[in-house]
């Protein structure tokens, strides 16, 4: 049997080592970003979308592919039947234009969806509540190979007129 | 006829029993964690018993674990050129379940049959009546220490393990298979969420620290009181025990990750 004194310098390095991996897996490994705690430093903005795909609360809101927020809320509006994603825009990006448009795009082939801003050239900026007028959905893949196949088949229809 | 099912009654009633028995021994033993507290160098012994002597066989097996990972997902996945994830897969595979679960089995193995056959011994030779004789709860003096650091150390050895074998994961995917090591860690990043997943994973490995120390204790303090009782009650600490991780595992996966 060890010292006592021993044992409590060797319990408290041990400590210290499970805290230290802890600590890599929080910084090293996963995305824990100490700005990100706190809701009060960012602002609200929302978006109406026809459809936002596999868009999740949060997602990332980019602009110019940087990482300026995050999708806080999404639900659909009762008379329209759309979906409306409340975006958290971080405070330090408070010069966005208010005619700047919203896209859902997927990173890569089958990456996470996100919510693009493309800035528009107003000189007036968006603030708190205010809502996003131009947005583009998310790209649904059987909607898209369902209207390829029907030009294909009107396609040949014409073809077909042509030809007799 | 009559005598298999009386058997089979037999058999149920002393599993009910012995569960029964369990579970009133654990409710005395945690009434003695606060008297624990102030020994504190009580405690402070059993964790240097539990945890750091299993600190090397828990960075070695995570190391070695995170190295497989980092060759088997590399294999599977430059199939769809997809190796860049490598990072996603070695981390949320240690994170979420490897580390906390081959941690736990390890420590059954390593902390928890150490456990049995100490407090075993302590039985088969009368210490625990002897120190009950000295007006001593055996349960506040030897149990409840060793509870609280198995407790404590299952989740430090398990957050060891992740991180060691993560690095291994790394030393096999960048180091010698060539995945580039920015995407490496950029996508890991993106992909594993403190909360859903690390702090999970932390959950599960306090309730299987809980879980193997107290099937331990108790194995240990219901042996039957010879050399063979000692050496059954430490072959079922670590079955039960191992069972239990198992079979948790399942049920808090599918609590926490619907």
């Amino acid at each position: 049997m060890l010292q006592s004194k021993t044992i409590e310098t060797v319990v408290g390095l041990f400590v210290a080592i499970g805290l230290g991996a802890l600590l890599v897996l929080a910084m090293r490994v996963s995305n824990l970003n100490l700005a990100d705690f706190g809701n009060e430093n960012g602002y609200e903005i929302r978006a109406k979308f026809d459809n936002i795909g596999g868009l999740k609360v949060r997602s990332p809101v980019k602009m110019a592919g940087v990482t300026v927020g995050r999708v806080a809320a999404i639900d659909i509006a009762k008379d329209t039947y759309e979906a409306i994603a409340t975006l958290k825009i971080d405070k330090r990006y408070n010069q966005i234009p208010a005619d700047t448009a919203a896209n859902i795009y997927t990173a890569g082939l089958l990456g996470e969806q996100y919510v693009s801003l493309e800035p528009g050239g107003d000189e007036n900026f968006l603030k708190a509540g205010d809502e996003i007028t131009l947005t583009q959905s998310a790209v649904v893949l059987e909607q898209i190979i369902g209207q390829f196949l029907f030009e294909k088949a009107a396609e040949g229809d014409e073809g077909g007129d042509k030809g007799s | 006829m009559i005598s298999v099912l009386r058997g089979l009654g037999r058999a149920g009633l002393g599993f009910f029993e012995r569960l029964g028995r369990g579970h009133v021994f654990l409710f005395y033993s945690l009434l003695g964690v606060p008297a624990g507290l102030y020994r504190i160098h009580l405690l402070l012994t059993q964790v240097y018993m539990a945890g750091v002597l299993s600190l090397v066989i828990i960075v070695v097996s995570g190391f070695f674990v995170g190295m497989v990972l980092g060759l088997q997902g590399y294999n599977t996945l430059v199939d769809f050129g997809a190796e860049e994830s490598l990072g996603i897969l070695v981390a949320l595979s240690l994170v979420r379940e490897l580390g906390p679960v081959v941690a736990a089995l390890l420590f059954a193995g390593r902390a928890g049959s150490a456990l049995t056959a100490e407090i075993g011994l302590m039985k088969t030779t009368e210490q625990l009546a002897a120190m009950e004789m000295m007006a001593v709860d055996p349960l506040k003096r030897v149990v409840a220490p060793r509870l609280l650091a198995g407790v404590l150390a299952m989740p430090l050895l398990a957050a060891i393990f992740s991180a060691v074998g993560v690095y291994g994961g790394y030393f096999v995917g960048v180091g010698l298979l060539g995945v580039d090591e920015g995407a490496f860690w950029a996508q890991m990043q993106s992909s594993v969420d403190f909360h859903d997943d690390i702090m999970n994973g932390v959950i599960k490995s306090f309730v299987f620290g809980f879980t193997v120390t107290w099937i331990a204790v108790f194995e240990g303090y219901d042996t039957v009181p010879t050399s063979e009782g000692i050496s059954r009650a430490t072959t079922r600490t670590v079955v039960n025990s191992s069972l239990a991780v198992l079979g948790l595992d399942f049920v808090l996966t599918a609590l926490m990750f619907d």
